[in-house]
């Protein structure tokens, strides 16, 4: 068992909180840095796909997690990320102009859904949100002059300063380092006064604004900070894929990505890159396990049940997702044997209504 | 040209009464339990199922149908209650709202496995059969009508539950505050228990009467979808808030589809909500809402 003895107030904002960390999190990049001589082509295609589905991860756990704002509409920024990518790779610009692009109009769409934000609250956001998501996929697939509607739009290998990133490896670099800067940025801003801001927002509204925490500014940052965060993910999806069509934007997209935090954990960054790992081996697992069932199962529902099954037992049995199941073990161990049960447990509140007759 | 606009209005309003009825069962959730049930739609669609196995497999008449779907879909929004819902009892809205996702997925999924169901289409006959009713240079079929007039009914219905029977103030009580509900006496666990079992009920009843316009398939649960905006529109919470607000969004939905672009009657149903929002954050007939520290 560690004991950190803090001396000095800097060092509840340190990077690493010790020695310890700064190891196994460099033994992480050795690893990541190492992948593409270690393991076989499909795996570094999978590995991509979590770099992409974590930097979206960071993004709504950014919203959901630490502001405590519910989006159902995050595919939409997926969207707006992926067809600004598309759009301008076509149009010749270089993709750190596109990069950059897709991400400032995500965040600029996300300011837009955060105006009604400042007004909502709870399940009547998560609709508004889910509306916007909504309209946002009928405009692509209507707008067929700019975005093909649904013949959808292809896209061509990145270039960076003209070096053309065609092979599987140097794009895995490119995805991972993308999610490494996002992953320092979120640090950074979390251990900033608007993070901090943030996560006073989420425990209680009212208690943060007699702070002196401007709800309408933090809110709106917020939105804005996860929306560019997810067209990023967007735009890299985007070259991922080669083809982008509306039908990739939908509520289910958005359910998936909010299920990203759910099972990662809500309120750690951890969180939102296991939640990714699990989200894009569960296919994968699903597969493997449909050899063991009848032929008669078809596989399409055996997915929806799988799916909803796990989400549920999570939510039900280990709400702090994967990380808190992580921190459970590790405690487990670190003051073996003198674990408790009530360590981890929740408050269970009595519902009351603010409504009023 | 009055007359095209008077027949758009009455198919919006039978559409819309669909809408209602959906919205209703959200609604019902949310007065006991403050919760969105967002499987409503996949419960309407499991009902709708539980109809055609009664109506078409078995050959049971139409009324026996009926009430064979609202009795066992009664049964399974209870059991869903017991088994998932119960255990988050006390936990953040939020956590009853993706569990309510879960069931859908799982209601969605476990439909394409039985035999008998799949992922076939299914039409399901009605015995108001297919005269039509002349309505001042309008028609309307008979079956639209049937639908508007046991929407109708069961609003009626529901409106008096939760005005005047003992069970139904019961459970406005549990919404407004469980802990004083439990002292006077509501056993609040059962009464989550029940309303479960109402609102699935009642999702029944809608599938049944969407099923000769929307056909039967393990996706028409989706429509719960545009059933959102009916229940934001008239406001959570409120009965004749989801009525008005099905039927706004039916009629909108309608009148969008003939007079705009291609495309717009997808949308107007979101467009509708998101201009609600903007005016009304809490919908049309939505409590007064204010934060108590």
């Amino acid at each position: 068992m560690r004991f950190i003895f803090k001396t000095d107030y800097t060092q509840d904002i340190r990077l690493f909180q010790h020695g310890g960390q700064i190891f196994w999190y460099g033994v992480l990049g050795v690893l990541l840095l190492a992948a593409p001589y270690l393991v076989s082509g499909y795996v570094l295609s999978q590995l991509q796909f979590i770099c992409i589905y974590s930097i979206i991860g960071l993004g709504l756990m950014l919203l959901v997690g630490y502001t405590g704002q519910i989006s159902l509409g995050h595919a939409a920024f997926l969207a707006v990320g992926a067809y600004t990518e598309a759009l301008l790779q076509a149009a010749g610009m270089p993709f750190v102009v596109s990069l950059t692009s897709a991400a400032l109009l995500s965040a600029a769409v996300g300011i837009i859904v955060g105006l009604p934000a400042l007004r909502l609250k709870g399940i009547y956001l998560a609709i508004a949100t889910f509306a916007f998501n909504v309209i946002v996929e009928e405009i692509i697939t209507r707008w067929e002059s700019l975005t093909g509607g649904n013949h959808g739009k292809l896209l061509k290998a990145i270039e960076i300063f003209g070096y053309r990133l065609s092979s599987q490896e140097s794009f895995y670099y490119l995805c991972v380092g993308l999610t490494v800067l996002a992953v320092l940025l979120l640090i950074n801003v979390l251990r900033s006064p608007t993070g901090r801001a943030f996560v006073a927002i989420r425990d209680s509204e009212v208690s943060a604004s007699c702070m002196g925490i401007n709800l309408a500014y933090y809110k709106t940052v917020s939105f804005a900070l996860s929306a560019a965060l997810t067209g990023v993910g967007g735009a890299l999806y985007a070259h991922k894929v080669g083809f982008i069509s509306p039908e990739q934007f939908t509520l289910i997209q958005s359910i998936e990505l909010v299920t990203i935090v759910i099972i990662g954990g809500v309120g750690s960054l951890h969180g939102a890159v296991l939640g990714a790992a699990f989200i894009i081996m569960l296919p994968q697992g699903i597969s493997i396990a449909k050899g063991w069932l009848p032929d008669t199962v078809p596989p399409a529902g055996l997915q929806s049940v799988v799916f909803g099954l796990i989400l549920v037992a999570f939510i039900i049995f280990e709400p702090y997702g994967l990380y808190g199941r992580w921190l459970k073990i590790r405690t487990y161990f670190d003051v073996f044997p003198f674990y408790r049960r009530g360590t981890f447990r929740r408050q269970r509140s009595y519902l009351r209504s603010e409504r009023l007759r | 040209m009055f007359s095209q606009f008077l027949q758009l209005t009455l198919a919006g309003v039978a559409q819309g009464c669909v809408y209602a009825l959906v919205a209703l069962g959200f609604v019902l959730i949310y007065k006991a339990t403050e919760t969105v049930n967002f499987a409503q739609g996949d419960l309407m669609m499991l009902g709708a199922f539980f109809g055609l196995t009664a109506g078409t497999i078995l050959g049971w008449p139409y009324w026996a149908t009926i009430l064979f779907a609202i009795v066992v879909m009664a049964v399974v929004g209870m059991g869903i209650e017991r088994v998932v819902i119960r255990p988050v009892l006390g936990y953040p809205t939020f956590t009853v709202v993706m569990i309510t996702i879960g069931v859908g997925y799982v209601l969605r999924g476990v439909v394409t496995m039985i035999p008998g169901w799949g992922t076939e289409t299914y039409a399901l006959k009605t015995p108001f059969g297919d005269g039509v009713i002349r309505f001042g240079g309008a028609v309307l079929a008979t079956e639209q009508l049937a639908t508007i007039a046991l929407t109708a009914a069961l609003c009626l219905v529901l409106y008096l539950f939760f005005r005047f029977a003992k069970l139904g103030v019961a459970m406005q009580a549990t919404s407004q505050n469980q802990l004083a509900a439990y002292y006077m006496g509501i056993p609040v666990q059962r009464v989550n228990m029940l309303i479960w079992g109402l609102a699935a009920a009642v999702a029944a009843f809608g599938g049944i009467l969407l099923a000769p316009v929307a056909f039967v398939h393990s996706n028409m649960g989706f429509i719960g979808l545009k059933a959102f905006p009916a229940a934001v529109v008239g406001g959570f919470g409120s009965v004749p808030g989801a009525v008005v607000g099905g039927l706004i969004i039916g009629v909108v939905e309608a009148l969008a589809g003939f007079y705009l672009p291609e495309g717009f009657k997808d949308v107007a149903a979101y467009v509708v909500v998101l201009v609600v929002l903007l005016f009304m954050p809490s919908g049309i007939f939505g409590e007064t809402i204010r934060k108590k520290v």
